[in-house]
């Protein structure tokens, strides 16, 4: 037993001292969120610098006169008069303005015809605030017409939003649809990208030590299955490495997010912002706490675990019988993929119909449980089916390392022609 | 005492008796040769020795018992004949690893890698990796690796391919001294100079077969065929006699082979009689390399005649 642990150790430490594994775990996630906070930062900037300059209103249609002036922000409109469109078309830049919104006398019922002029390309979230204020003064406008002050309409206005709620026996939570389908699809994302990734590395780290022939050398001091279960344990350790490793990544970014990033919020929201956000974190925090998020960790790492090594059991039994030629490869290897895919597909739908009979299948069926069990995991899964996964899942692992290890056994110590399934059937199968 | 006895070793595969029922026993402390030509089931029978594959029917025995792949590995050094190492791993380490893996403490390991890596002049590779290294380099490091855990059986498959006279010479040096030191060496190669320079005993197999098996004076022995050099400052061109028959004649040599009954005697009285001065008279017995290609190709004798200088 303490040469397998020498094995493991070999594998684990070869991998994580690679500079391969510092980039991919701590780069690659810090690359992808610097990516993504120089996009925002671009965008606040490009608002930002667009805002320094006023956007002259040339208003013939009278709708922003009187009560509706109220609710324009000055500091980022002005309202031009005696122009027309083609004369201030010449002037607007001159003044200093950014550009100008046209409003032609229009018939209110039909409100058409506006438009924005300017030198360079107005941002989306620009047209956006322009497009409702100018509803607004629509808005206002008709109310005008009809002869309803604005004030009692904001009386009679009703504005309602429903709460779902999930009942427990500690009580009634609150709880947030969108936040679940995003833990559901990152768990199951998670595992299916990692039963890939690490599974490849199995089964490229078995032909290397095949094509090398240290097999040959190892295997005659310890079992070949040792060999075999050291290297896919020692990969999978790598992998739950990689885990905490961007658990702590994700911890550390979160707390420093608000501090380089507090003007973001502020854009975001305009006035109400810190209200929003207040409202939005409390929002998060109340949808998480109602998410039993130790069963999902639960079941996150014993479907990643068993999973893990139901796979790559399989990629090692592949990795042993081809040589280095890639081609041989991808050939037996796209037979392993299939059910992951599958699986993935399975747990997509499963999000949106936790109870469906394909879901309950896919949960329940091995080769693809792993994954689409993710997809259910944030609702109540009866206890029955959770337990008839997990045991099937342990039978399979079991049966396909037993067989698996039978053609690894014969497969690294063979050179030359690629096995043909039968006589990989016929290893696997005969006894010994 | 026999270290090694093999009863009856069986290993068929789909397609070949890669072994078929072979017997031999191995001395302590021998250097013995297997020999074959390609394909002869030489790697498949040192791969039953190491257990990495099971008879298929047969026994070994080991040190007097039956021999038990998982406890006996540790005192087996495996070199194969296609080298194995891991390429992006440090020599150091990698040294070590493998010691380990055959029962060592880290420490033990640690301390023996050293002792062998100043033994071998190769302290400076200890942070390379195999990849950095020529060919020959990485064979005196799996040489290393193979005989560290001071292993009671060092099983060689050609030890000295790619490795320069030098060096060569070096680990000849460093398996006669093993030797010496009680281990036992399984040496497996088809370059017989160096089998007739090292080895004791010598078995040689062909398809699957043992087709001859014993020392290798003996082995010469049984296969001489009364073959004598003759030197002299002047020989007649023609020699007509009973007692041998010329096998080949140059100016001042000659290569003769006893007839019937004839002695050496015999020959050196007939050139006293002929009054030629004899300047040496030697048996010349054939090389293991002739033995070898006669019995594995099963070619006459008169062939094998051409190599003899």
């Amino acid at each position: 037993m303490s040469k397998i642990g020498l094995i493991i150790g070999r594998e684990y430490f070869t991998r994580v001292k690679k500079k391969s594994f510092l980039i991919t775990t701590i780069l690659v996630p810090l690359v992808i969120m610097g990516f993504y906070a120089i996009i925002v930062a671009v965008a606040i900037k490009g608002d930002s610098s667009e805002s320094k300059q006023k956007i002259g209103i040339l208003d013939e249609a009278g709708i922003f006169s009187d009560s509706a002036i109220k609710n324009i922000d000055t500091a980022k409109y002005r309202i031009v008069k005696g122009e027309t469109e083609q004369t201030f078309v010449k002037k607007y830049k001159d003044q200093g303005l950014f550009g100008f919104l046209y409003i032609p006398a229009f018939n209110l019922n039909k409100p058409e015809g506006i438009v924005m002029h300017s030198q360079s390309s107005v941002g989306l979230s620009k047209t956006m605030a322009i497009e409702s204020m100018v509803s607004k003064a629509v808005f206002l406008k008709r109310l005008q017409t009809l002869g309803i002050d604005p004030e009692k309409y904001k009386d009679i206005d009703a504005s309602v939003s429903v709460q779902s709620t999930i009942d427990t026996k500690d009580g009634s939570k609150k709880s947030i649809a969108g936040l679940a389908y995003i833990v559901s699809f990152g768990c199951g994302i998670l595992i299916y990208m990692m039963m890939i990734i690490y599974g490849t590395q199995v089964m490229r780290g078995v032909t290397e030590e095949k094509t090398n022939r240290i097999a040959e050398v190892v295997v005659s001091s310890v079992k070949p299955f040792e060999l075999m279960m050291g290297k896919i344990v020692g990969i999978g350790l790598v992998g739950l490495t990689q885990f905490a490793i961007w658990i702590l990544l994700v911890g550390i970014l979160q707390s420093l997010l608000p501090l380089f990033m507090p003007d973001m919020m502020q854009q975001m929201g305009g006035d109400g912002a810190t209200a929003v956000k207040s409202g939005i974190m409390a929002q998060v925090s109340e949808g998480l706490s109602t998410l039993p998020l130790l069963k999902i960790g639960f079941l996150f790492i014993f479907y990643f675990i068993f999973g893990y090594l139901t796979y790559a059991s399989l990629f090692a039994a592949v990795g042993s019988v081809v040589s280095e030629d890639q081609q041989e490869a991808q050939q037996l290897v796209f037979p392993i993929l299939m059910p992951i895919i599958l699986g993935f597909v399975i747990m997509t739908k499963a999000i949106d119909a936790p109870d469906s009979s394909m879901a309950v299948f896919g949960s329940l069926f091995p080769l693809t449980s792993p994954v689409v069990m993710m997809g259910r995991v944030t609702y109540a899964i009866p206890l029955w089916q959770i337990a008839a996964s997990a045991v099937l899942l342990i039978g399979t692992f079991l049966l396909f390392t037993w067989l698996t290890a039978k053609i690894y056994r014969t497969g690294i110590l063979m050179y030359g022609k690629k096995p043909s399934w039968k006589e990989m059937m016929k290893w696997a199968f005969r006894k010994q | 005492m026999n270290l090694l006895e093999l009863h009856n070793l069986k290993k068929y595969f789909a397609t070949q008796k890669a072994v078929d029922d072979v017997s031999f026993g191995i001395q302590q402390g021998d250097i013995f040769g297997l020999l074959g030509p390609n394909g002869a089931g030489k790697t498949t029978l040192l791969r039953m020795i190491t257990g990495i594959f099971y008879p298929d029917s047969g026994s070994i025995n080991f040190n007097g018992k039956p021999f038990n792949a998982l406890k006996d590995a540790e005192k087996i050094g495996y070199m194969p004949e296609e080298r194995g190492l891991y390429k992006k791993m440090k020599i150091g380490e990698q040294a070590i690893y493998l010691a380990r893996l055959k029962g060592l403490s880290t420490a033990d390991a640690t301390e023996k890698v050293k002792h062998w890596f100043t033994k071998l002049e190769m302290q400076s590779w200890w942070n390379k990796k195999v990849e950095d290294l020529s060919k020959g380099m990485s064979q005196k490091l799996q040489f290393v690796t193979t005989v560290v855990h001071d292993p009671r059986l060092i099983i060689l498959d050609e030890p000295f391919s790619g490795l320069d006279p030098v060096n060569a010479n070096l680990i000849k040096e460093e398996i006669f001294n093993l030797a010496k030191n009680g281990s036992t060496i399984i040496f497996s190669t088809h370059r017989m100079e160096q089998v007739e320079e090292i080895c004791n005993h010598i078995v040689l197999m062909n398809k699957g077969k043992k087709i001859l098996d014993g020392t290798v004076n003996g082995v010469k022995q049984e296969f001489k065929e009364n073959i004598y050099q003759l030197k002299a400052p002047v020989l007649p061109e023609h020699l007509m006699t009973d007692v041998f028959e010329v096998v080949k004649l140059d100016k001042n040599q000659l290569l003769l082979k006893l007839l019937y009954e004839s002695k050496p005697n015999d020959v050196l009285q007939y050139f006293i009689n002929k009054n030629i001065q004899v300047e040496s008279f030697t048996e010349v017995l054939p090389t293991l390399n002739d033995i070898f290609i006669r019995q594995v190709e099963g070619t006459e004798t008169a062939r094998s005649f051409q190599h003899i200088n």
